[in-house]
């Protein structure tokens, strides 16, 4: 088996699976530091309730982004060290500032907010989640820069046969990072804002189902309560619903506008950078401006081997020309023309050197694996669409206080909780895989950059055997499948409980207002949110 | 520029320091709750001694591993690779280590949790173990080629110098834990603590100082004799204050010990950051394996301002948490409500 493949596609699933975890802590990290903030400057108790319940179920993603984050650290040396020692100079430096400047930031902090509850002033308290909160942004930024590095190389020169980096002001203000950076963030959002909705509408949907809340004669909520069995689904448990969907739903129509503007600056970018990308992306052979939304046939021969199998293309004029232009007339460069394009400046062969493993000499593919990119980008727009447009129908439907007590709907809605997920998780897929065949990919700027590539054929430790790689493959990727069980299995026990769940003070039957509550066993306020 | 590449091995060291002088007690509270015998309270004590820190003490271990990235490619990418086996399991560890910190507590049966308390004990005491192994290996030395490449399969690393440098730690870790506990508990767990690691200490750290004799005694380096004599005097003054019942005073010189050990052993590998046992015309150095000065210039700019602020946020952090915890403080465990229904 060859070694490379197993990496690839350890670095894959390992990367894709920690990407889960991501988006939601970027996204909730924030959304719970405001949160906070509205409780302290209204003192109103429902964003109090909201903090605590939304600042729970973050802190149970939060732990599994940390575990799996760690996993991408070490795999850069451990499965692609000729690629280390090839980019170490450019790509080391913002991965150590990540972990300088943001990691520590992030779990000291985080540290601080979880156990400080009752030890902290109140304002200092709050800082420690804005602290968090900005830091994990932060940490985004360094690791994009990273990634767009690999993506469009700037500042760097090749000398004695490896990367250095000549210019560090350009490495971090890469246009590629300064595009990618909002268009992660925004999409993190995204994640954040359906998440809040879906499991808004589920609660305050089993309100309505267990006739606590009605809705009057004029379409109006009537807010009841239920407070037996110490359920504590009182007035205010409506109010923290309903609230945390609106937020949601406007968190996550904002976002989609995010990505939206800035997906289109990059993809003029990649039209400019990576221009065999973008025709992957189209899945186009020849050059032509419109915007396919379905092409039928077998896409994976497009190009490669002959255009004729394409049966079917639907297309919208013009708008593949506005996306990677922002004009509707100027075409885009299809397969067929850029593959003569890349073998001219690359070659066509891979050198013949044992670097290059059992892919010496071989003959080089230019194009991405097509079905891959084509649909990565479409489900990617497509996902996020939908979630945006659910959020419009959400704000819409629940104008008027509550959800409508339909069963169908509150289940659509727990499970558009995953299309943002999707979103990203395509994106990236996409991005990742339109690459190909590169780990760092040509700047097709002339003057020494131009020279600063590297093919994922040579990236590879050349002493790691197969069966290590398989080793660790198999073993991650079980360990990821029983923890995946594992955090939803919590996620959903806690979210069923509700507010509670993250309140238990609120449980109890001798019910005081939360923020004069003292514990008897919390003796001295050591601890007020112990493990 | 030349003292740059040197300036960024002795950082590296600081950073080695940090991880093993932080997480040292946390992976050692960490055995101690997996794999002893103390009841749930206690071992919720335990925890929540460790509780808001363990993290951000993960995190020099990252950092480590970044600033070798960026400074030393060529260490990282060989040493990382010829040891692909035991970070793999050393990542598991902390894998599962992480996610049992904040998952023990929501579990509803006993069997569940007694498998988060043996995910968090073993997780703690392979990871210990693991970058024991990783660390002496990085000093005494792998089968590398002229590539910086390991020659002779998956377990080529595998040698007595790795098992001593894992025990080192792991036993390190133990002792480490028992002066912490004493300094952050109260009541009989704070006693226990302290007696016992008055009783252990001398032994737990033979094999740290073998490893230590063994590196510094192939060198000639006097600083790095200097050094040792400092740990040693630093690990006797520290068992004379815990017999005496200071526990202040020996926590710091546990931690002396510690700092002066690996300064020694850093010292006398300098200028090698790696060496090859097959032909020290391979071996890796200061010189032959770090980034441009470039980028030194960048990260030691970085490193001017980050290094000392983490150590003022970290600190203030421990200040916050400063009480010494007792079973009474100890809140009962809260089911979760499935208040819905
Ligand atoms: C756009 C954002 C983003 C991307 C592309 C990545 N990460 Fe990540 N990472 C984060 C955003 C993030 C975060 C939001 O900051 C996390 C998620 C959960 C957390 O604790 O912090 C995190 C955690 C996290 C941790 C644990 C930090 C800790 O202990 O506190 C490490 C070591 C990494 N990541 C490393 C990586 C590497 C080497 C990546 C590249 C392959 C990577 N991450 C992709
Ligand atoms: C978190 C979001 C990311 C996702 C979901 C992701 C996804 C992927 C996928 C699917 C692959 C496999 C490609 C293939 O086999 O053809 C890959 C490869 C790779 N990615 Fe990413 N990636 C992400 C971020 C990053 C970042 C931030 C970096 C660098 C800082 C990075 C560096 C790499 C490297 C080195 C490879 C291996 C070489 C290759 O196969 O292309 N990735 N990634
Ligand atoms: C109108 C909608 C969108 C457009 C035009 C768009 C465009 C793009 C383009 C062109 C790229 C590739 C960048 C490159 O490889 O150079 C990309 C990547 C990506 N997209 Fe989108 N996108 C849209 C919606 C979304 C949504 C809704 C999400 C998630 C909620 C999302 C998440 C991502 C992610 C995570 C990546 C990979 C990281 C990156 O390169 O930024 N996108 N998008």
């Amino acid at each position: 088996m060859d070694p490379l493949e197993i990496a690839r596609w350890q670095f894959g699933i390992t990367t894709v699976y920690h990407f889960l975890m991501v988006p939601l802590t970027i996204g909730l990290g924030l959304t719970v530091a405001v949160l906070q903030s509205v409780w302290l400057r209204t003192g109103n108790e429902h964003w109090l309730r909201m903090t605590k319940f939304w600042g729970k179920l973050f802190l149970i993603n939060f732990v599994m982004g940390v575990a799996t984050g760690i996993v991408q650290e070490f795999q850069f040396g451990m499965a692609w060290s000729e690629y280390s020692r090839f980019v170490g100079d450019v790509f080391g430096a913002p991965l150590a500032m990540e972990a300088l400047l943001a990691f520590f930031v992030e779990s000291t902090f985080l540290g601080l907010w979880i156990f400080g509850w009752k030890k902290l002033p109140a304002k200092l308290h709050l800082a420690t989640i804005w602290l968090a909160a900005l830091a994990s942004i932060l940490s985004a930024y360094f690791i994009l820069v990273a990634n767009s590095w690999m993506q469009h190389p700037v500042g760097t020169e090749i000398i004695n046969g490896r990367a250095v980096m000549t210019d560090p002001w350009a490495v971090f203000t890469n246009n590629t990072a300064l595009v990618t950076f909002p268009h992660t963030i925004f999409g993190a959002f995204a994640v954040a804002g359906g998440f809040l909705l879906g499991i808004s509408w589920f609660h305050l949907y089993r309100r309505r189902r267990d006739g606590i809340d009605t809705v009057g004669a004029d379409g109006k909520v009537i807010v009841g309560e239920d407070l037996s069995k110490g359920r504590n689904r009182d007035k205010t448990d409506h109010k923290v619903w309903l609230t945390s969907l609106r937020v949601g739903a406007v968190v996550a129509l904002v976002s989609f506008t995010g990505v939206a503007f800035s997906g289109h600056e990059q993809a003029k970018l990649m039209f400019e950078q990576q221009p065999m990308k973008m025709a992957a992306a189209e899945a186009a052979c020849h050059d032509g401006t419109g915007f396919s939304v379905l092409t039928i046939g077998d896409i994976s021969k497009s190009g490669a081997t002959g255009c004729d199998d394409i049966a079917f293309v639907f297309e919208l004029p013009g708008l593949l020309s506005f996306l990677a232009n922002g004009d509707f007339d100027t075409p885009v460069k299809g397969v067929n023309t850029l593959i003569p394009e890349y073998q001219q400046k690359y070659g066509t062969h891979y050198p013949n050197e044992p670097g290059y493993g059992e892919h010496a000499g071989q003959e080089i593919n230019y194009v991405p694996v097509m079905e891959v990119t084509y649909w990565g980008f479409r489900l990617m727009i497509t996902l996020g669409g939908l979630s945006a447009v659910a959020a419009g129908v959400a704000l819409w439907l629940t104008r008027k206080g509550t959800v409508p007590a339909n069963k169908w709907l509150s289940r659509l809605a727990l499970l558009g909780i995953a299309a943002p997920f999707g979103a990203n998780s395509f994106g990236w897929i996409f991005t990742e895989l339109g690459r190909q065949p590169f780990v760092v990919a040509p700047n097709p700027q002339m003057g020494g950059v131009d020279q600063v590539f590297m093919y994922t054929a040579a990236a590879v430790s050349p002493s790691v055997s197969a069966g290590e790689m398989l080793f660790s493959l198999i073993a991650l990727t079980l360990v990821y499948g029983v923890l995946l069980v594992v955090e939803l299995v919590l996620l959903t026990r806690y979210i069923r409980g509700g507010v509670g769940s993250a309140m238990p003070e609120l449980t109890k039957d001798d019910k005081r207002h939360p923020n004069d509550d003292h514990d008897p066993s919390d003796d001295g306020d050591v601890l007020a949110f112990a493990y | 520029m030349d003292w740059l590449p040197t300036l960024w091995f002795i950082l590296i060291a600081v950073l080695w320091c940090g991880y093993l002088f932080l997480e040292g007690f946390d992976l050692g509270v960490g055995m101690l709750i997996g794999l002893g015998r103390a009841d749930e309270k206690r071992k919720r004590v335990l925890l929540n001694t460790i509780g808001p820190v363990w993290d951000g003490n993960e995190v020099w271990l990252l950092t480590a591993g970044g600033a070798t990235f960026a400074a030393f490619p060529h260490w990282y990418a060989s040493l990382f690779s010829a040891l692909y086996i035991p970070l793999v399991l050393v990542l598991l560890a902390l894998i599962f280590r992480a996610v049992a910190f904040e998952y023990r507590g929501k579990a509803t049966t006993l069997v569940t949790r007694r498998l988060w308390d043996l995910a968090l004990g073993l997780g703690s005491l392979v990871a210990a173990f693991g970058v024991g192994a990783m660390l002496a290996l990085t000093t005494t030395g792998l089968p590398l080629d002229a590539n910086g490449d390991r020659v002779g399969g998956a377990f080529a690393w595998l040698n007595g110098y790795a098992l001593l440098g894992g025990l080192a730690v792991v036993l390190f870790c133990l002792i480490h834990a028992l002066a912490f506990l004493a300094l952050k508990t109260d009541g009989p767990i704070r006693h226990a603590a302290n007696r016992r690691f008055t009783r252990l200490v001398l032994p737990a750290v033979l094999p740290l100082l073998g490893w230590v004799l063994i590196v510094v005694s192939r060198s000639s380096s006097v600083a790095a004799w200097a050094l040792t004599a400092l740990a040693v005097g630093a690990l006797l003054c520290s068992w004379l204050f815990a017999k005496a019942g200071r526990e202040k005073l020996a926590f710091l010189g546990l931690g002396l010990m510690l700092l002066g050990g690996v300064a020694a052993i850093f010292t006398a590998a300098y200028p090698v950051v790696l060496p090859s046992s097959l032909d020290a015309a391979f071996n890796l150095t200061v010189h032959n394996a770090s980034s441009t000065t470039s980028t030194l210039q960048l990260m030691s700019v970085v490193a001017a301002f980050g290094v000392p602020l983490v150590l003022a946020y970290q600190a203030w952090t421990y200040w916050v948490f400063r009480k010494r915890l007792r079973e009474e403080h100890i809140p009962e465990p809260h089911a979760v409500l499935s208040v819905v229904d």
